[in-house]
């Protein structure tokens, strides 16, 4: 089985006047291709700057990252853009859709920007509204959905061109429970059909979703166990 | 997609973005201005110097066509050597001098020209026609009216007055047989014209024979230069200016109008530009997460760049027009202000319309409006995302 992650010393500092805060204090870890990982622990303990490090919009202040065999963290702009683009999909706590851009659009976005055109673009964001359960809404604005839906929609932009990894930042976190529970139902159905995923949650029926959950505690790796 | 995001982004902020339409139109419409009125009266002027069509001017050597009082003595017989030469169609002597027309409540005092109707180039016939006995005259409608006269009308004029003796010397009768407009006049200038020889006799033995200035037309294909370089070495007490000496010597008097153009212009044009600027720079900070978010799914820094750009495309496209008739408004306005300047010919333009100055002055806010665009889209587009995302959830 390939590996997608391959993290090693991975250190993150933040400067805040004289001091340095150690965010992340020197992790490694690796994750297999269709493996489906939560990474929880306290507020505050690195795993946002972590997930960051891993999408390629942060970089580290120390340690290497490598994802499908490339190392990333020290990536040229317009090269780190284009990775984010090809191999990642992000999804947001706060959906962060864009508000003039319509559901489809929305999909496109990343489809437009990787060159593809016209009616083939309208057909791969129609299917992955589909995937999501949202083929109806093609035309609705973010404002006219839910937050389960909004989410919904996040989550077919980041399938958009097929990434290799999957990551999600508290992606239930501003839903109510039983949305929650449909989008842990559609993370599940993701996962099992082939796409490697890291979520960073609180939410414990998330966590209990994922096949291995990593542990953190102030900048560390302090557990790391494979469910089932 | 692009063009999606940045209609919605203009939409969304209607009022901002007339606002800022209207200000980048009237920054338009001034530098249009100056771009108008750093060559306008040049080429205006040149036009003046050209409607007659006579290529050179003969004036007492070292002065300006009627720059000073001076005259060229003996000038008959020397106009008679320029008239000789085969290059030359016609030799338009002009005596220049006042006429004081006596009234109930004192005097009318008008500038004269005389000339020889058949061949004048300082004025064109409205009504009536050209002088063609030597006690007939032409006046502008600005004369007429001061005298309350009418075509057809005589007159009693007098070349010399005494204000002192309350004299008037060289008195004659004329009949008004056309009403003029004068070329080189000013609007609200009194004008007559008189055949040169009643304006010499009028004038006394002193003027015999005098002309203040000689209009030149030549042949077609005669080499304007040359012919000019030999009739001033034919007349040695002369100066003969071509139009575009003439238009030397204006560019040098009016160096001063351009400098000003050219300064009003650029700080036109910098007002411009900063309003862009400051206009994306506000529209750009607004949307920081929205950018970190398209940064962080994958969109280039170029395509933002591209984005907001069009942005600030698309209100230049509308401020452009708008700048253009607003500009072409108050150049008008201002030139009927100016027309009626003292001494200003009336025909003269300070703004000219030229659409080489349109496209100049559009070109330069179109540029400047995507230059503008640039620089903040650049700068927000390279914002560290994850920092970006973090602070605008927060906030
Ligand atoms: N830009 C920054 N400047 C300074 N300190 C920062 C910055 N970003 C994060 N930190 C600090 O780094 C540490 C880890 O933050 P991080 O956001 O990764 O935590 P987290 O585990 O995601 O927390 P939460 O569960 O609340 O989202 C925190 O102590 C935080 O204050
Ligand atoms: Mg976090």
């Amino acid at each position: 089985m390939s590996t997608v992650v391959d993290v090693r010393d991975l250190v993150r500092d933040y400067p805040m006047g004289e001091e340095r805060v150690a965010a992340l204090r020197g992790v490694s870890f690796q994750v297999d291709a269709g493996d489906y990982v939560a990474i929880v622990g306290p507020s505050g303990c690195g795993k946002s700057t972590l997930l960051n490090l891993l999408g390629v919009i942060d970089r580290p202040t120390s340690g290497t990252v490598s994802i499908n065999g490339e190392r990333v963290e020290r990536l040229s702009d317009a090269r780190a853009t284009e990775f984010r683009l090809m191999r990642i999909g992000f999804v947001f706590q706060r959906f962060y859709l864009m508000q003039a851009l319509s559901a489809r659009e929305n999909v496109e976005l990343p489809l437009a920007e990787a060159g593809l055109v016209g009616a083939a673009r309208r057909a791969r964001a129609m299917a992955l509204l589909e995937y999501v359960g949202l083929a109806k809404r093609e035309r609705h604005r973010p404002s006219q959905l839910s937050g389960g839906e909004q989410q919904r929609v996040a989550i077919a932009r980041a399938l958009a061109n097929a990434p290799a990894l999957l990551l999600a930042d508290e992606p239930t976190g501003e839903l109510d429970a039983r949305t929650g529970r449909e989008m842990i139902a559609l993370f599940e159905r993701l996962n099992a059909d082939g796409t490697t995923i890291v979520v960073v949650t609180h939410d414990e029926d998330l966590a209990r979703a994922a096949k291995r959950v990593i542990h953190m505690r102030d900048g560390s790796i302090v557990g790391d166990e494979r469910a089932r | 997609m692009l063009f999606t995001l940045a209609a919605a982004s203009l939409i969304r902020h209607r009022t901002r973005t007339l606002l800022a339409i209207l200000g980048v139109a009237v920054s338009a419409a001034m530098l249009l201005d100056m771009v108008m009125l750093s060559s306008g009266l040049r080429e205006s002027f040149r036009g003046l110097l050209q409607t007659q069509g006579f290529q050179l001017r003969v004036a007492p050597k070292g002065t300006l066509p009627f720059d000073t009082d001076a005259t060229i003595r003996n000038a008959d017989s020397l106009l008679a050597l320029v008239r000789a030469r085969p290059g030359v169609i016609a030799v338009s002597p002009v005596l220049g001098g006042q006429l004081h027309v006596p009234t109930a409540t004192g005097a009318v005092t008008s500038s004269v020209l005389g000339i020889i109707p058949r061949v004048e180039g300082d004025y064109e016939v409205l009504a009536g026609r050209q002088p063609a006995a030597p006690d007939e005259m032409v006046a502008n409608q600005r004369l007429l009216d001061a005298l309350r006269l009418q075509l057809g009308d005589t007159l009693r004029g007098a070349a010399g007055y005494d204000a002192q003796l309350r004299s008037l010397s060289g008195e004659r009768t004329l009949r008004i047989v056309g009403i003029a407009r004068f070329i080189y006049m000013a609007a609200d200038q009194k004008g007559a014209a008189v055949p040169i020889e009643t304006l010499r006799r009028m004038q006394g033995a002193d003027s015999d024979d005098k002309v203040s200035i000689a209009m030149i037309r030549l042949a077609a294909g005669v080499n304007v230069d040359s012919e000019r370089v030999a009739i001033e070495r034919l007349l040695p007490r002369v100066t003969v200016i071509s139009i575009a000496e003439a238009l030397n010597q204006v560019d040098q008097r009016l160096s001063y109008f351009r400098q000003l153009a050219v300064i009003l212009g650029s700080v036109s044009l910098v007002v411009g530009f900063l309003l862009v600027t400051t206009l994306v720079t506000v529209s750009v900070n607004e949307r920081v997460g929205e950018i970190a978010v398209m940064r962080a799914i994958g969109v280039h820094r170029r395509r933002i760049v591209l984005q907001i750009v069009m942005e600030s495309g698309a209100m230049m496209l509308v401020a452009a027009p708008l700048g253009l008739l607003l500009g072409l408004v108050t150049a008008r306005y201002l030139n009927s202000i100016l027309a009626r300047f003292p001494g200003v010919p009336a025909k003269l333009d300070f703004f000219l319309f030229q659409p080489s100055a349109a496209w100049t002055a559009l070109g330069l806010l179109a540029l400047s409006g995507v230059l503008a665009g640039v620089y903040p889209s650049w700068r927000s587009a390279s914002l560290p995302i994850a920092l970006t995302l973090r602070q605008e959830a927060v906030g």
